[in-house]
């Protein structure tokens, strides 16, 4: 208790009380223009679509980890966690010099009309790359416990293999890939490092909440910084709590 | 950025524990530390490197005391952001007057300091020029050819970079101080946004978007930093220098709350002071930066092309009177993507 309290409850602390240092008004006016919602609008869809994203993409690589052997498995196992040692600006750097113009893979995708670097693509495909070892680790256990009888049973009382799948299978990973949801979630609306490379930073367009946040900090403006910072958490606090009852309720629905 | 704040301080706590080791053979030590702490801006790194090793000799000549200095480098409002915090800097040597005046009112530097050394405290200034690809295919030669018809410009914000705000206050002065209205100003710059494909967050991002990863035309950037960029290069960009830009005036100071506490006052002062000097100087100038003196400038004129530079009081009443007409939250910066987002 003590050292959680030293570790989140204490910074927490101090930065709402830096933010309240403002008064109201001038609370208001930092955190609600038409740039800052611009910018919580681009970090709160960006996080979700990455991190549905990252569900989809992880339920297959956890699959495939579980149901199958080939060579280098564990190697590739083993890779799978590279994102979260990897520090992220050196992907945001090795993306955006992947899908420009000039780039490996930007030379043939940029005539196609698919901007991978300074968009918000852009951005989802970095962020789904950071939160897919998320959903990969929190799957893998649950599938390496399935049993084989649950699968044999629908199949010998006549179910398809995609009623099995969808009747029998999914359901009892839904509980697991809310967890995956939300940890990617939580990743990607924090993420700063990786993004700045990768997005561009237009004001209105593509810019995150953090950006502004360092934006107020290099003027100087701690409380308007910490402020936004508040509002951030508050949200992502309430999305958090929102994803923790579905998860309850699923398990309890599911399980 | 708390990473690269605790970054940074992971890296300055490997630099001081170094030399700390020898520090007891340092029979001295009752007057003082022998170790000063520079904290600088960006692309000063070569700079100062070459000006310390110089310095320390002399001062050793001088004084018999053998100096070691530490440098800092990151932006320069997060450098300022640290001394305030209390990162233990002996000299700032930053990028911006807003930066260095922000330690002044944290009451970490004595007011007059501009007054303390020679030349307003300024012993190099340097200015805002393009940097184009081989043979300037698309013709930039001025301000105006920026905005023209599919020219790509690659400038980082004004908002979290020192080089964005030089960047942003040329264009501006370009306009206002040949017969422009302010009005006119404002059209100018709001287009010259709309040419810019990615706001990189600071100066060294800017030029790794431009020069590595090839987007856009022209990149507006430090004199000292085109130099590095164009021989980095190898023949693939040129320096234009346009006819007006923005004399822009990294100041330093002595930062008096940490020198007497630490007691290395006199060898701060030397050290700013050596600055002024010929051998100081002429380092200054073969690193890009334009000395003071005006006959070393004159004599390294060959990489100094002649720019008519204006001061910032001719387009505003001074630094700090930039930041809020031009950068502040709702000031003239932001009304700029506002209406480039209706």
């Amino acid at each position: 208790m003590l050292y959680l309290s030293f570790l989140a409850f204490i910074p927490l602390l101090a930065c709402f009380s830096k933010a309240f240092s403002l008064s109201p008004a001038q609370f208001w006016a930092a955190v609600w223009t038409p740039r800052t919602i611009a910018a919580y609008r681009f970090t709160f869809t960006v996080s979700i679509l990455s991190s549905l994203a990252s569900i989809v993409l992880g339920f297959m690589i956890a699959w495939v980890l579980v149901r199958y052997e080939f060579p280098l498995k564990r190697i590739f196992d083993a890779l799978i966690d590279l994102p979260f040692a990897l520090p992220t600006a050196v992907a945001g750097l090795v993306y955006s010099g992947l899908y420009v113009e000039n780039g490996w893979l930007g030379q043939f995708l940029v005539p196609l009309g698919i901007k991978g670097a300074y968009s918000m693509f852009a951005v989802v495909l970095v962020l789904t790359f950071l939160g897919i070892p998320f959903v990969v680790r929190t799957l893998q256990p649950v599938l390496e416990s399935m049993e084989d009888d649950k699968e044999e049973a629908a199949y010998l009382l006549g179910a398809s293999r995609g009623q099995t799948f969808w009747r029998v299978i999914f359901p009892t990973l839904v509980p697991a890939m809310i967890t995956g949801f939300a940890l990617s979630l939580a990743r990607g609306l924090g993420e700063y490092g990786s993004v700045v490379f990768v997005s561009g930073n237009m004001p209105f367009k593509t810019e995150i909440a953090p950006v502004l946040i360092v934006a107020r900090l290099e003027q100087f403006a701690y409380a308007e910084a910490t402020a936004i910072a508040v509002v951030l958490l508050v949200i992502s606090f309430a999305m958090l709590v929102v994803i923790n009852l579905l998860e309850r309720w699923s398990k309890r629905f599911y399980a | 950025m708390t990473r690269f704040l605790s970054l940074t301080t992971l890296v300055l706590l490997a630099a001081l524990a170094l030399p700390g080791c020898n520090s007891s053979k340092a029979e001295a030590d009752a007057e003082g530390s022998h170790e000063l702490l520079n904290v600088s801006y960006d692309p000063t790194r070569e700079l100062w490197r070459a000006l310390n090793q110089e310095f320390i000799a002399d001062y050793k000549k001088k004084t018999g005391v053998e100096l070691e200095i530490l440098q800092s480098h990151a932006g320069s409002s997060s450098q300022a952001r640290a001394v305030i915090d209390g990162q233990e800097a002996d000299v700032v040597t930053l990028a911006m007057w807003a930066d260095t005046n922000a330690i002044a009112n944290a009451g970490l530097i004595n007011e007059g300091w501009q007054e303390r050394l020679p030349n307003g405290a300024l012993p190099y200034f340097s200015t805002i020029v393009f940097v184009v690809r081989k043979g300037n295919p698309k013709k930039i030669q001025d301000w105006k050819d920026l905005i023209a018809e599919g020219v790509e410009v690659i400038t980082p914000s004004p908002k979290t970079s020192g080089n964005g705000k030089l960047s942003f206050l040329a264009a501006w002065g370009s306009v206002v101080l040949r017969d422009g209205s302010e009005k006119d100003a404002m059209d100018f710059v709001t287009k010259l946004y709309s040419h810019v494909p990615v706001l990189d967050s600071g100066a060294r991002g800017a030029t790794t978007t431009f020069a590595q990863k090839k987007i856009g035309d022209v990149h507006l950037t430090w004199e000292n930093e085109a130099h590095l960029e164009v021989r980095e290069s190898k023949g693939e960009l040129e320096i234009v220098y346009p006819p007006i830009s923005i004399r822009a005036e990294p100041r330093v100071a002595v930062v008096d709350a940490n020198v007497d506490r630490k007691k290395t006052r006199a060898a701060a002062e030397a050290y700013l002071n050596f600055l002024y000097t010929p051998a100081a100087q002429e380092i200054i100038a073969s690193h890009f930066y334009r000395p003071y003196k005006p006959e070393i400038l004159h004599k390294h004129s060959a990489s100094f092309q002649s720019v008519a530079l204006f001061p910032i009081q001719d387009i505003v009443s001074g630094w700090a009177g930039a930041e809020t007409k031009f950068f502040d939250e709702g000031a003239i910066f932001d009304q700029v993507y506002t209406s480039l987002n209706k």
